[in-house]
């Protein structure tokens, strides 16, 4: 029983982690339609970040600041923001289709830095002396991923009533003005370039919190936390719970994470002992098949947008 | 230094290859598409295959065309992989692009070729396993061209270089001087336009994509020929395929062969400066800085 409850801790933990990534998505691509092909790379940055400034001091590799938590938390965000800010300057002004290659590339390069400068990362081996905060008090058990679990909630909770407020606010409809009509937002007077700007670094930072909240849970992140199969699973997230929807973002997150979860469990239980080794693959071609399946079947995903009327119209007009 | 520039061109003239399918789609249907790469892996696994079996009907195929490792069945075997890959690039087109575009926007394009590419490489996988594979077990013995500075070419380089340039040479006289050529190029700048003037679009969209996809089995056989095969190898040459686009300007066919040459190139000096762990980065590095500089790349034009 003991068992079952940890598990279901455990998933829930990185289910709303994860999904607090996809909302960060939601805000960039289902609110203003910027297309993040590097989702990995913000969330590793925040990851990274976080553990380097709060970590133990290390002799191998820079970092180990033993910052306090919420501080290193702050720049683990920062950090994921920062790196927006700069992909976003160079790019946001072009086709979209160059913002998406080069967050693609930055998330190649960002996976292949981290892999390979050892004396900022720990190289492929990875970071680990990361005290996890109040772990003195609370120990190393179920009580600990208990509280960490209501922590993660309260951010997701957090993060979903600021990004529900966005979206019903005069910012939210510039965000889709753009997205539906650059034009005609800037002839009202919008800076389309600054706008989607604040969106993309906005969305990422978030992805970064998540970054943050997924190293201070493992205490611990290696460049096999960002490969390029993470931005993949939490677009899938995006799409089937239906971008543009808040709600159905976490959805999604659940949904996917659950399904993801299920069938590593199932391939490895009953797929026969030498077809393990392609379980990964299996698990890619589902994640493949359900990105292509939702936007031939059903593009508006489970949970569609609903249009948001953020002025009350007079009725009759 | 000199055997550096000699590798590069060679990396290079793969890229280019690929980079010209890539532009051409791109330019045409108006969206980045990250299988494109893919295409480069179906070309390259459907020429393995192809040549086990001709070996295995007909030894006399399999002898080496000496000083080369390549056989005679690996150059038919090339033929039928390009047209498999030409007809596998249409029949992704059939399945997916094509009902997406009539539905959704150019992103909805981008996220769906994310998705083909994830199913593509990872079925491969499944089929052929994970390990690498090479055409050809025997080693090939490097020439010495000069000892000072010392420049080691393989034959097998010379030929997929000599092979690279008659295949743009080819693709160079269809698009300028036949009226297959004309009606390409009138698509591919006003599709609209085009169509009005009485030329097929579905069948030049067929075309283009039966082009790119054979462009790519070519430059997934050349690099397996140079390297190995392996099923993740669209994933390691899909930066620099990009890369190669942008530099040369998306849409521009000739910007995109010395675009592959130039990125090439840069990546294989590069090795001389960075770590060879780093060259991954390589390629994104150059995609930033061209948009830097020169947003629409050096030969494009300009398009909002």
């Amino acid at each position: 029983m003991i068992g079952v409850l940890s598990y279901l801790v455990f998933f829930a933990t990185l289910a709303s982690i994860l999904a607090i990534a996809v909302l960060g998505l939601n805000l960039q691509w289902g609110n203003t339609g910027l297309f993040n092909g590097g989702v990995a790379a913000f969330f590793g940055a925040g990851a990274y970040v976080t553990l380097i400034l709060g970590g133990q001091p290390q002799d191998e590799h820079l970092g180990g600041f033993a910052l306090p938590y919420l501080l290193a938390l702050a720049g683990g965000i920062a950090a994921a923001g920062l790196l927006a800010w700069i992909v976003g300057r160079l790019t946001l002004k072009l086709r979209h289709d160059y913002l998406a290659i080069a967050t693609f590339g930055v998330a190649v390069a960002f996976e292949n830095v981290m892999r390979n400068a050892e004396w900022l990362t720990g190289g492929a081996k990875g970071l680990r002396g990361f005290e996890r905060p109040l772990r003195d008090l609370l120990g190393d058990g179920l009580t600990y991923n208990i509280a960490f679990l209501t922590v993660v909630l309260v951010a997701l909770v957090l993060v979903y009533g600021v990004l529900q407020r966005l979206a019903a606010s005069p910012f939210g409809r510039l965000l889709r003005a753009i997205r539906e009509d650059e034009d005609a937002a800037r002839s009202l007077g919008k800076i389309p370039a600054r706008i989607r700007l604040t969106a993309f670094v906005t969305g990422s930072a978030i992805m970064g919190l998540a970054g943050g909240l997924y190293g201070t849970f493992y205490a611990f992140v290696s460049p096999q936390d960002v490969l390029p199969t993470l931005t993949f699973q939490i677009w899938a997230m995006l799409i089937v719970g239906g971008a543009g929807n808040n709600r159905g973002a976490i959805a999604g997150a659940f949904l996917i994470w659950g399904a993801w979860t299920a069938s590593g469990w199932a391939l490895s239980r009953f797929a026969p002992v030498e077809a393990q080794l392609y379980t990964g693959s299996i698990q890619f071609i589902l994640i493949g098949l359900v990105i292509v399946g939702m936007l031939l079947w059903r593009p508006q995903g489970l949970f569609p947008e609903r249009l948001v009327v953020s002025q009350s119209g007079k009725p009759g007009h | 230094m000199i055997q550096s520039l000699a590798d590069g061109i060679l990396v290079g003239a793969v890229l280019s290859l690929g980079a010209i399918g890539l532009t051409m789609v791109m330019h045409m249907l108006r969206f980045a598409n990250f299988a494109h790469a893919e295409l480069l892996t179906i070309g390259a696994y459907a020429a393995l295959v192809f040549d086990r079996v001709f070996q295995g009907v007909n030894a006399t195929l399999g002898v080496k065309l000496a000083p080369l490792t390549l056989t005679g069945s690996l150059i038919v075997a090339m033929v039928i992989a390009m047209a498999i890959t030409g007809a596998s690039a249409v029949l992704i087109d059939r399945l997916v692009f094509r009902r997406v575009r009539e539905k959704g926007g150019e992103l909805s394009m981008v996220f769906a070729s994310f998705g083909v590419a994830l199913i593509v490489r990872n079925v491969i996988g499944l089929v052929f396993g994970l390990h690498t594979e090479l055409y050809s077990k025997s080693i090939a013995f490097a020439v010495v061209v000069s000892r000072d500075p010392l420049l080691l070419i393989k034959p097998d380089q010379v030929f997929v270089l000599a092979a690279t340039l008659v295949i743009m040479l080819v693709l160079h006289l269809v698009l300028s001087r036949t009226t297959l050529g004309y009606a390409l190029r009138a698509v591919a700048e006003n599709p609209s336009l085009a169509q009005v003037n009485g030329i097929p679009l579905q069948r030049m969209i067929v075309l283009i994509w039966v082009i790119g996809g054979g462009l790519a089995a070519t430059a997934g056989i050349f690099y397996g020929m140079t390297n190995h095969l392996s099923p993740v190898m669209g994933r390691d040459l899909v930066l620099p395929i990009f890369a190669a686009a942008i530099v040369g300007g998306i849409g521009s066919i000739y910007g995109a062969a010395l675009g592959g040459m130039i990125v090439g190139i840069a990546s294989s000096l590069a090795l001389l400066i960075l770590p060879s762990g780093y060259s991954p980065s390589v390629p994104f590095l150059i995609i930033l800085a061209v948009l830097l500089v020169r947003p629409n790349g050096l030969f494009g034009e300009v398009r909002a």
